[in-house]
């Protein structure tokens, strides 16, 4: 049998910042990194770019070959994993072959969920989550005149712009009443949505796509008011779930991801998981949450990586808090924390002109940040989400910090990192 | 191995917020006399410090690992962290990465900006005027202190790896000499720094006082010089035994009619030259001679007092803490410390593990102090009257205590339950001291 001291499934953000932190700390213990992708690794997050054209497949490696023969990290791509043998230390993979491990991270990510719309199933749809479905989804979009978006998240944002910039009609089709819920509130998201608008992208906020009908060149989408929707291309971006299909009969503890404690530990013993895969606690609950964003996944990597190597300077796990750093159309929103709240003890302080398309809203409670929003400000996400980390006390700054958030957190980072 | 790189340091205290920095770098960078291209940000306002904000060329940059596009990367050979124009996309998550404000986008050219280091001549640097921005490598601060005369013999017989001849060594040739040295029993005489046959192991004036008498005999001779008019340093190497126990008296006395001195602790927490007894200083737990480990016994039973902090609370000129882990900290506070002897008494607290007498590898010395500092066990910080106590390293996420202790010979024998009570014992001095740090005004 194969064997390897860490082996670690996946070879995106949570694997890659994993490896590094035991390499750290071992520099001799065999590194493993298994990957479905055939491709050297690369961020689902760069993938609208692809699409776009601003980068290219080619472009977007996270790693040089030089980087794993220098660190010593084997990898096995173009293999999936499809069974865990905890009882034996194992891990089985599509091929049938095994390997041993000593120590196990599963950071196998997530995948698109694809609702159970009548007809899509007929369709060739488009979704966007690896390298080869961008190729796909830019060579369909060279060929195409309509086309349709399910799902005004970022997916289905990124994937409306990259069309309609390339000649192609859009219509973004939304169940909810606004664009990107959970990181912007209902005026925020007017902006953002206003702005597609403007650009004669068709916003269908608040509709379902009831059903879908296959045609000679492409399909038509039947929406729950009747209208009707001709697309030659169908972009699904309706969410994602995590990878784990593999856990089947292996005992692991699983609720919408891989349950893991502030080490990013499972219930079995030797098994880590980390990144979108993981459900690890929430910042602003006792609920353990599925984050599935880029900075988390390699927050949690690192950690999953400290503690297979046993690294003493290991911190736990601060929680979960939702961020997002959103660029459309030329224009920047940044999202730190919530976005809302229904908390009357809160203090919500809100800034906006819709004239200049700007917003700015800061919510505080007990004299600690609890989430910043904006559209064209001006701000240190870094920085925001450590005052909401470390529960940074502002009461005797609040004025300050309410009317110039950069200038007063970048003093306070300052004064306590010296 | 890691390489030392060149770096952009700020020194605080010596800022006046003057803005030439931002100034030059908007001129280098952009062109322009917008300060909003300057990469480097300095936050000045009434009656505070100036903070910064501006890359750190961090060693282990999340920026780095926020992006998606491959387009930021640590140089190996200038330590710099390379933006590259043509692989951004533009999403910010670099932005989210970076705790310090080192990389923002920039409206004005649609796009993140960072520190370059200007290709190794940062233009900042240049145009300081008051030398708070020094463009150094920590290696040359040690080459800069080693230009200056040791004003030890050679041949002092020290024990392999001490960190006391270290200290005493770098401590001499940043005050000069013009100074008179008084070194009570303990491991500094002991090595041979007041001499052999008659020969003294230092090149400057050195006595050997009692361990009772140091302070005194120091505000003596000071009185005798300022009457013949002639200004000179009176510093005091002591171990902590003639510090805290035995010389405590005199010197607390001399520091309550704040006589101009320099009193310097060298804290091995305890005797360790006659044979490794117990101090007020030796940490509860410790394997001693006088506090051993077997059937009745499991090391020193009570906890060690805080020097440091008793002697701020006699509000003196200056006191302050400091770890040889951490030179830079120290040599900005022995400057400080010395300038306030001329006005009054100062006194600084430094760590001194002991390979021999606690029991860990002689090579380990350094790592030991760091791992002090690290887990909390010692802080950083420093005092005067009108700022109050000021941490000069953040105390914030520190390591277990157990990731100390475990590299050290005399705790080998803890159990869980003395491990968490020195576990207390950290983070009960920390949150004591915090509270100081919100008193401008002592006494
Ligand atoms: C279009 C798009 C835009 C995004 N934009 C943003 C954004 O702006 N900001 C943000 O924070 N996040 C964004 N994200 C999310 C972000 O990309 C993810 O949070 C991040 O990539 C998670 O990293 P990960 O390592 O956990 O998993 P992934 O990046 O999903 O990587 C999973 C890895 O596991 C491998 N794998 C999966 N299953 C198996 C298996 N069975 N066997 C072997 N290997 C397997 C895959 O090949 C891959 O290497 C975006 C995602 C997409 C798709």
């Amino acid at each position: 049998m194969n064997a390897s001291k860490y082996l670690i499934v996946g070879s995106s953000h949570a694997a890659l910042e994993a490896a590094r932190a035991i390499r750290m700390q071992d520099d001799a213990g065999s590194i493993t990194l298994i990957s479905r992708d055939t491709h050297a690794p690369y961020s689902p997050t760069v993938l609208p770019y692809v699409v776009s054209g601003r980068s290219s497949a080619d472009r977007v490696s996270l790693r040089t070959p030089d980087y794993f023969q220098a660190e010593a990290i084997n990898r096995v791509t173009g293999q999936a994993l499809t069974r865990l043998l905890p009882a034996e230390q194992a891990v089985e993979l599509e091929d049938g072959q095994r390997w041993h491990y000593e120590k196990l991270l599963l950071a196998t990510g997530a995948t698109p969920v694809i609702p159970p719309v009548p007809g899509l199933d007929r369709i060739d749809y488009r979704v966007l989550r690896t390298l080869d479905d961008a190729i796909a989804l830019r060579d369909a979009a060279g060929k195409a005149a309509n086309a349709v978006v399910l799902g005004a998240g970022l997916v289905g944002m990124h994937g409306a712009e990259n069309l309609a910039e390339a000649g192609i009609a859009v219509s973004v089709v939304e169940m909810q009443s606004q664009v990107l819920p959970g990181y912007f509130d209902a005026q925020a998201a007017e902006l953002i949505r206003a702005a597609f608008d403007r650009q004669g992208v068709t916003m269908k906020m608040g509709r379902r796509a009831q059903r879908v009908e296959p045609q000679a060149d492409g399909c038509r989408v039947h929406l729950d008011n009747g209208e009707v929707l001709n697309a030659d291309l169908l972009l699904v971006g309706t969410g994602v779930r995590p990878v784990t299909d593999y856990c089947q009969g292996s005992g692991l503890d699983l609720d919408q991801g891989i349950l893991v404690d502030d080490h990013m530990a499972t219930n079995l013993p030797n098994i880590w998981a980390a990144g979108d895969v993981a459900q690890a606690r929430d910042f602003y609950s006792d609920a353990k949450v599925v984050t599935g964003i880029l900075p988390d996944a390699v927050e949690q990597g690192r950690i999953a990586g400290m503690a297979m190597v046993e690294d003493p300077a290991l911190q736990p796990y601060r929680g979960g808090v939702p961020i997002n750093t959103y660029t459309f159309y030329g224009q920047q929103a940044i999202s730190v924390g919530i976005s809302d709240t229904a908390d009357t003890a809160a203090q919500v302080a809100v800034d906006f002109d819709a004239e200049r398309g700007y917003f700015q809203k800061i919510i505080l409670k007990d004299g600690r940040l609890q989430g910043i929003s904006a559209i064209n400000a001006a701000l240190d996400p870094g920085i925001l989400w450590q005052l909401i980390l470390r529960r940074t006390d502002l009461s005797e700054v609040k004025a300050e910090f309410l009317a110039q958030p950069l200038e007063t957190g970048r003093r306070l980072m300052s004064d306590t990192w010296r | 191995m890691g390489t030392a790189y060149n770096s952009i340091t700020f020194n605080q205290a010596k800022c006046d917020g003057c803005g030439d920095c931002m100034r030059a770098c908007a001129q280098a960078k952009a062109g322009s006399e917008d300060l909003i291209h300057a990469r480097i940000q300095i936050l000045a306002r009434e009656d505070a410090p100036v903070e910064l904000a501006m890359c750190r060329q961090c060693g282990d940059p999340k920026c780095v690992s926020n992006c998606p596009a491959g387009a930021l990367n640590k140089n190996p050979e200038s330590g710099v962290i390379d933006w590259d124009a043509n692989k951004c996309v533009n999403c910010l998550l670099c932005t989210v990465g970076c705790a310090y404000g080192g990389i923002t986008f920039d409206a004005a050219v649609g796009h993140v900006s960072k520190c370059d280091g200007c290709d190794g001549d940062p233009a900042c640097v240049k145009v300081c005027p008051t030398g708070a921005l020094e463009y150094s490598t920590a290696g040359s601060l040690y080459r800069r202190i080693s230009e200056r005369e040791d004003l030890f013999v050679p041949g002092l017989s020290a024990c392999q790896g001490c960190n006391s001849e270290l200290l005493i060594r770098h401590t001499l040739r940043n005050v000069g000499s013009n100074v008179v040295v008084a070194t009570p029993p303990g491991c500094i005489p002991g090595m041979g720094t007041v001499g052999y046959n008659g020969r003294t192991g230092t090149k400057v004036p050195v006595f050997h006082p009692l361990l009772t008498n140091t302070a005194s005999m120091l505000a003596g001779l000071k009185k005798q010089y300022n009457r013949l008019g002639r200004d000179v340093t009176m510093l005091a190497l002591a171990g902590d035994g003639g510090v805290g126990d035995v010389g405590f008296q005199s010197l607390s006395g001399a520091a309550e009619r704040n006589e101009q001195q320099l009193f310097l602790c060298v804290d091995n927490e305890g005797y360790m030259n006659t044979g490794m007894q117990s101090s007020g200083s030796t940490p509860a737990g410790s394997w001693t001679s006088t506090t051993p480990v077997g059937e009745a016994m499991q090391g020193k039973r009570t906890d060690a007092k805080n020097m440091a902090k008793i002697m701020m609370m006699h509000n003196c000129e200056y006191v302050a803490t400091a770890s040889l882990a951490f030179m830079d900290d120290y040599y900005e506070k022995l400057d400080k410390a010395l300038e306030a002897s001329r006005r009054g008494f100062a006194y600084l607290h430094v760590y001194a593990p002991c390979p021999t007498g606690w029991r860990f590898p002689a090579s380990d010395t350094i790592e030991v102090c760091r791992k002090q500092v690290e887990t909390n066990f010692v802080t950083l910080w420093d005092f005067t009257p009108e700022q109050g106590l000021r941490f000069t390293r953040s105390v914030e996420r520190p390591a277990p205590i157990s990731v100390y202790l475990k590299q050290i010979g005399k705790y080998k024998h803890l159990d869980q339950a003395q491990v968490d009570h020195l576990q207390r014992r950290v983070e009960d001095q920390v949150r004591s001291l915090q509270a100081f740090t919100h008193m401008s005004a002592a006494g």
